[in-house]
């Protein structure tokens, strides 16, 4: 079972033949595409260095504190939460199992705008679990509460696929010998799946937090736009887009910098998330 | 079973987020007469504009066979940021002169920007108005949910002004503004999304143009009067952008919105007409 986030190498041993002309022009214009736009930002950006002193401004500190307090707390839902659906759904056959993969499935080819829509009708003042709650003053629309809702529900699935595919991978073996030392269920959960799947776990967890952080368009729909309390970095770089260009481009590019940090990271962890083959001790 | 792949994932990754894109700034189309291969014109108009610009860009289209007239609807700062970055455009109508301004100041709009209608303000709440907002001191009394357009989306300056023009009144205070701002609970993009969120009951009062209260949603709102000594005149201008690829179409369109059809409609959707015509 090998490294999943990232292809194995060529293992042909004889010197490569150039691929042909042909082969190489399309994913040319591909890259290019993919490589232009966030240097562009970061060439706009560089012309316009005034701003970078103003970057320790009020908006885009509350933003950034507030993505990452928000990412922060979706991470650790979606932990808890995301980590038995994960392994139910990989070791257990139930009825309805197919259907609750679908419903896994669905936020990430669902339009996050239509997320934000359907979190809005779900749980807005005038629906009628809105109206509960509003009996006991509480309401989630504009509230931090909203940002995070909106953020475990289309960043939920990138975690739980990503364990879900190494929960169901750990070999018999391992539930073999788990059955022969007498351990139970909740122990081979707790003290074998779990540890054995911990680098793929973290990975999933940075896959989510990296979407958590990117979402715009269920946030705008369910939780508004306000400095501090539901203004993330996201809706920042939309809002200052039409005022004050180089505060977009900049906050922009602090974006881009921590979804490359991201990035790195999650290839590291999944560097290592190879099975152990030996049995159990 | 199936395992789904990491790969998987990651295309999916980039599809959501592609799709999270198209969220934003939907171009709508809403004139077509197909009876040729038409000339296309972009018309980029303020939000509030929306139901009377459709209407407009019918009544051109049939007067102008062929033509297909096309609407970019958004908050003007959106327009006017959309069209200093470049976005090709044949005319556009601000909801403000300041808006405008930012058209011109880009050189994008060269020519004169005549005013072509006016607007006010009027504080609107959910049907059943569930925080009691009878007046406009209202919007400032603690716990009351408001919900405004961002800074620099037009209707966002005119409330201000709105606010302004109140807090020099003693009976409400000087802090009026202040008080008013506290409340606020989300800056939206543009006035329609205002409007949208409080028709839904989402928050308690809004602050919107009298002709955002349209048909199609005036079923859900009930509309809270400014006195007009602290409300504002809004004035509309409209502009041809200097590089149009369409000049003759484009201060055609120009010319249909200043005359009386398109007056007419105007008039029909709540604006009220320019201040010397």
């Amino acid at each position: 079972m090998g490294d999943r986030m990232t292809p194995p190498p060529p293992t042909r041993s004889l010197p490569a033949p150039r691929p042909a002309l042909l082969l190489v022009l399309p994913p040319l214009v591909l890259l290019l595409l993919m490589v232009i736009p966030p240097a562009a930002l970061a060439l706009r950006a560089a012309a316009a260095p005034i701003a970078a002193l103003e970057l320790l401004n009020r908006p885009l500190l509350m933003a950034v504190a507030l993505s990452l307090t928000t990412t922060a707390m979706s991470t650790v839902i979606i932990l808890i939460l995301g980590t038995p659906l994960a392994y139910i759904l990989a070791r257990y056959r139930f009825p309805l199992h197919d259907l609750v993969n679908l419903v896994v499935e669905l936020p990430v080819v669902l339009p996050p705008v239509v997320a934000g829509l359907g979190l809005l009708m779900a749980f807005g003042r005038s629906s009628p679990l809105g109206a509960l709650l509003q009996q006991f003053g509480l309401a989630l629309p504009f509230t931090t509460v909203a940002v995070v809702m909106a953020q475990v529900f289309v960043a939920a699935p990138f975690y739980v696929r990503t364990a879900q595919v190494r929960f169901a991978a750990i070999p018999n073996e391992l539930d073999e010998a788990a059955a022969m030392s007498g351990a139970g269920q909740w122990t081979f959960f707790w003290h074998v799946a779990i540890p054995v799947s911990r680098s793929a776990m973290l990975a999933g967890l940075v896959l989510s937090w990296a979407r958590a952080l990117g979402e715009f368009g269920a946030t705008l729909m369910f939780a508004g736009n306000l400095p501090g309390r539901t203004q993330t970095m996201p809706l920042l770089v939309y809002g200052a887009f039409e005022r004050d260009l180089n505060l977009a481009l900049w906050t922009g590019l602090v974006l881009v910098a921590i979804a490359l940090c991201a990035l790195a990271v999650g290839r590291l962890l999944a560097r290592g998330s190879s099975l152990p083959t030996a049995p159990l001790p | 079973m199936r395992a789904p792949r990491a790969e998987w994932l990651i295309c999916a990754t980039v599809v959501g987020g592609l799709a999270s894109r198209c969220a934003v700034s939907p171009i709508r189309e809403v004139a077509t007469t197909q009876d040729s291969q038409g000339d296309q014109l972009l018309v980029f108009a303020a939000s509030t504009l929306a139901d009377a610009f459709d209407e407009i860009g019918e009544s051109f289209a049939t007067q102008h066979p062929g033509v297909e007239v096309t609407f970019n609807y958004a908050g003007s700062s959106t327009l006017a940021a959309q069209i200093t970055e470049g976005s090709p455009a044949d005319v556009f109508a601000s909801a403000n002169e300041k808006q405008m301004g930012v058209a011109q100041a880009a050189g994008r709009v060269t020519g004169d920007a005549p005013i072509f209608a006016t607007n006010h303000l009027v504080v609107i709440t959910p049907i059943g108005n569930p925080a009691g907002v009878q007046t406009l001191a209202d919007l400032a009394r603690p716990g009351v949910h408001v919900l405004l357009a961002a800074p620099g989306v037009p209707v966002r300056d005119f409330a201000e002004a709105v606010f302004d023009r109140a807090a020099a009144e003693s009976s409400f205070g000087s802090d009026f503004k202040q008080r008013v701002l506290a409340n606020l609970v989300s800056e939206e993009q543009n006035v329609r999304q205002v409007t949208a969120k409080i028709a839904l009951g989402e928050a308690d009062a809004g602050v919107v143009y009298v002709t955002d209260v349209t048909s199609s949603v005036s079923g859900q709102l009930a509309v809270v009067e400014i006195p007009p000594q602290f409300n504002v005149a809004a004035h509309f201008p409209i502009g041809m952008i200097s590089d149009s690829q369409q000049p003759a179409l484009a201060r055609g369109f120009v010319d249909f919105v200043l005359g009386p059809e398109g007056q007419r409609i105007l008039a029909q959707w709540g604006f009220s007409p320019p201040p010397n015509g």
